[in-house]
């Protein structure tokens, strides 16, 4: 027993002095940067944050630290991660930022993960003038929330161009005849996301000219999709849309599959876009369309991609982990640029443009990065942004042609 | 009122102005901890009100939490924050008289496994209706500060102290304790066993729906997977037990201690935090089976029985 609590002690320091560790090694005489992270590696939000939060963080760290650090006013500084597990909870979200700010006495603080533990963060990181620069905060008060806290930061996008550009797609799909009729089935999950989705979609998709001959709403955490694929299957629509979330999206493709749901579009939100999503479906996901999208083909991400891949063992998602990446780039960029003085950073976060591996970013007026990718689809085994806000190397979106087999 | 109850009145009220002066530190960190204290003081103090003397075991805290949290999310365009906060707390007592009359007749294990349900109902019912509304995400945006809210929390524990030491000395208390004892003899002595179990739910009901309202501006944004935690349930209980159910301040000698292991171990094991808080339930209960209180009673036997001896 002791030697067990003695064996797991050490492996729990050796753990969290990885970083600390790695980033001392280097270091001569200069302190490190200490940089604190906080998001769920426990809880229900824990699995999302272990594919596109965490392995960021590791990867950013590893290589500004293997090129000497960050050059703040002259001198090279090794950067020290300081993580902590908020446990999907709001409550000590708030807690470990407040811990790092005052305990810790982090120079800088990692955006959380998620909308609700992001929003629950921000009155912590304006009150101590850390910037935010928020990733996985998907949101239509941006104007409000700016307003009220002047040091966060969009990156990912807003909830009403998530649900426009779907509309927009089909959209184009219709009159370029990709889809035969007007007809849609849509679904959602009746949480949060989900159901802002759903709201922002339904008129648009009216307006549009499109009959919604389906619509319904499932419990986050339903087992059995049957009946909701089979409804919609009845409903006999051109296209399937589903506000949904990481196990329904896969429930509801595996249903559509033992269905036979035959659509000219299928649309599942939240991670159709990780590996996983691939990797489970094969050549049936051929053609499946998926809330974000990154351009696979560009330089930067590919070399990113395979950064990440020697760094972490996991292929990025093609969505939010470039993002996440991208959003560590520009912090590190604005501390090259200004030093460690927060309201400097802050400052200049509103003011520059950064080249990161999403292509140039700059925030508006509303801190709100104007340029995202809103749709992407499986095509040819590869996640490929086909609709956004500004960013470059869309592909054309293709029709969905039967499961394959 | 005797001597002695008058210098308990004091010494709590003395206690209670000190706690209050927390924010006037200025320091951000502890005035968190302090206001995680403050919030499972408040739900534990009020759980044990009903559970300590009943023994009926409730997991439904997380209900009645995120109900007072989506009253402010739903009404806060609408209506005063303070009226949500008193709206809270009515529809946290109407919710709890209405689960109390249909629950309270089964016992033992169906009331825990009842009240476990109760979260998720009542979240899948504030979803729904929601979803049928298409009412969009739900943002608190206030001026609120911790302060505040640490103040406000304050002044609840000293409400839901208040009206546990009345309780205690009116005939409900009196009753209850029967009934702790045995409900059989409690009803042959002409007691509403029903009655009375139904009136005392509905103060946790009520105070862990206030306590969900003023936490709703601390949270921003509304969720109901973060409004409906069942963790929160667990913690209430474990905190409460800790401490010891039988006392007024039993829960509290509790949550201090349960609060600064919580932080200790999530700021120096960030990766094994849950693990290393399972091993503690397991080691508090193995070591501390009567909870503080008990320890205390022991230490305190020990003493007196010494003094005889000498």
């Amino acid at each position: 027993m002791k030697r067990r609590t003695t064996l797991k002690m050490t492996a729990a320091l050796a753990l969290s002095s990885m970083f600390g560790g790695a980033a001392l090694a280097g270091s001569h005489s200069a302190d490190p940067i200490v940089i604190g992270a906080v998001a769920p590696k426990t809880g229900p939000l824990a699995g999302g944050a272990a594919v596109t939060h965490w392995p960021n963080i590791r990867l950013w760290a590893e290589q500004v630290n293997a090129r000497g650090g960050l050059n703040v006013d002259g001198t090279m500084r090794m950067v020290e991660i300081i993580e902590y597990d908020d446990q999907t909870n709001p409550g000590e979200t708030i807690k470990a930022v407040q811990r790092l700010a005052t305990q810790d006495e982090a120079d800088f603080i990692i955006a959380p993960f998620a909308t609700g533990l992001n929003i629950a963060a921000a009155p912590i990181f304006a009150r101590y003038g850390y910037p935010q620069i928020s990733v996985s905060n998907i949101t239509d008060q941006v104007e409000d929330l700016a307003s009220k806290f002047p040091n966060m930061f969009f990156t990912l996008g807003s909830t009403s161009a998530f649900a426009s550009d779907v509309v927009r797609i089909l959209s184009e799909m219709r009159d370029a005849g990709q889809l035969t009729g007007n007809r849609i089935a849509m679904v959602n999950v009746a949480d949060a996301f989900g159901i802002e989705l759903a709201a922002a979609a339904r008129p648009l998709f009216k307006e549009a000219g499109f009959e919604i001959v389906y619509d319904t709403s499932y419990p986050l955490g339903t087992q059995d999709l049957s009946p909701v694929v089979k409804a919609a299957k009845d409903a006999a629509p051109n296209a399937f849309v589903a506000w949904s979330y990481p196990p329904d999206t896969f429930g509801l493709t595996e249903q559509a599959i033992i269905e036979d749901l035959q659509v000219e579009a299928y649309y599942t939100a939240v991670a159709t876009c990780f590996p996983a999503f691939g990797a489970r479906f094969g050549a049936q996901a051929e053609g499946i369309l998926g809330a974000g999208g990154v351009n696979p083909d560009s330089e930067a991400f590919k070399e990113y991609a395979a950064a990440h891949e020697a760094a972490t063992g996991a292929k990025p998602d093609y969505w939010a982990s470039a993002t996440t990446y991208a959003s560590l780039q520009i912090l590190e960029q604005a501390i090259e640029a200004v030093g460690l003085d927060r309201e400097a950073v802050s400052a200049h976060l509103k003011e520059a443009t950064f080249t990161t591996v999403l292509g140039d970013i700059s925030f508006n007026e509303n801190n709100f990065n104007e340029a995202f990718w809103t749709v992407g689809q499986w095509q040819d085994g590869v996640f490929r942004g086909v609709a956004e806000t500004g960013r470059e190397g869309a592909s054309s979106v293709r029709v969905k042609s039967g499961w394959g087999s | 009122m005797t001597a002695a109850e008058i210098r308990t009145l004091i010494l709590a009220a003395l206690a209670l102005g000190v706690a209050a002066l927390l924010p006037l530190t200025g320091s951000g960190y502890w005035l968190g901890l302090g206001l995680n204290i403050a919030m499972f003081t408040v739900l534990a103090t009020s759980w044990a009100l009903f559970s300590g003397p009943t023994h009926y075991i409730s997991l439904a805290t997380a209900a009645f939490f995120g109900l007072g949290t989506y009253t402010v999310g739903l009404g806060f365009e609408t209506l005063p924050y303070w009226s949500l906060v008193a709206l809270a707390g009515i529809l946290g007592a109407v919710l709890a008289a209405l689960v109390g009359l249909a629950t309270l007749r089964l016992s033992g294990v169906y009331f825990v496994i009842f009240t476990l349900g109760l979260a998720e109902l009542v979240r899948q019912v504030i979803t729904w209706a929601q979803n049928m509304s298409g009412q969009k995400g739900l943002y608190v945006l206030t001026d609120i500060t911790e302060d505040h809210i640490y103040w406000q929390l304050v002044g609840l524990a000293a409400l839901v102290y208040l009206v546990g030491w009345l309780i205690g000395r009116s005939r409900l208390g009196f009753a209850l304790r029967i009934i702790g004892d045995d409900e059989e003899v409690a009803r042959h002595s002409g007691i509403d066993t029903a009655r009375a179990k139904v009136l005392l739910f509905m103060v946790p009901g009520a105070v862990a729906a206030i306590t969900g309202a003023m936490l709703a501006p601390r949270y921003v944004y509304i969720e109901p997977a973060l409004a409906f935690t069942p963790m929160l349930s667990f913690q209430v209980v474990i905190m409460a037990l800790l401490g010891g159910a039988g006392r007024l301040w039993g829960p509290l000698v509790g949550v201090i201690p349960f609060a600064i292991l919580w932080e200790t171990i999530s700021s120096t094991f960030p990766n094994q935090t849950m693990l290393l808080l399972g091993v503690s339930f397991l080691v508090i209960v193995y070591v501390l089976p009567k909870g503080f209180v008990g320890l205390i009673d022991t230490v305190r036997r020990r003493l007196s029985n010494r003094e005889g001896w000498t």
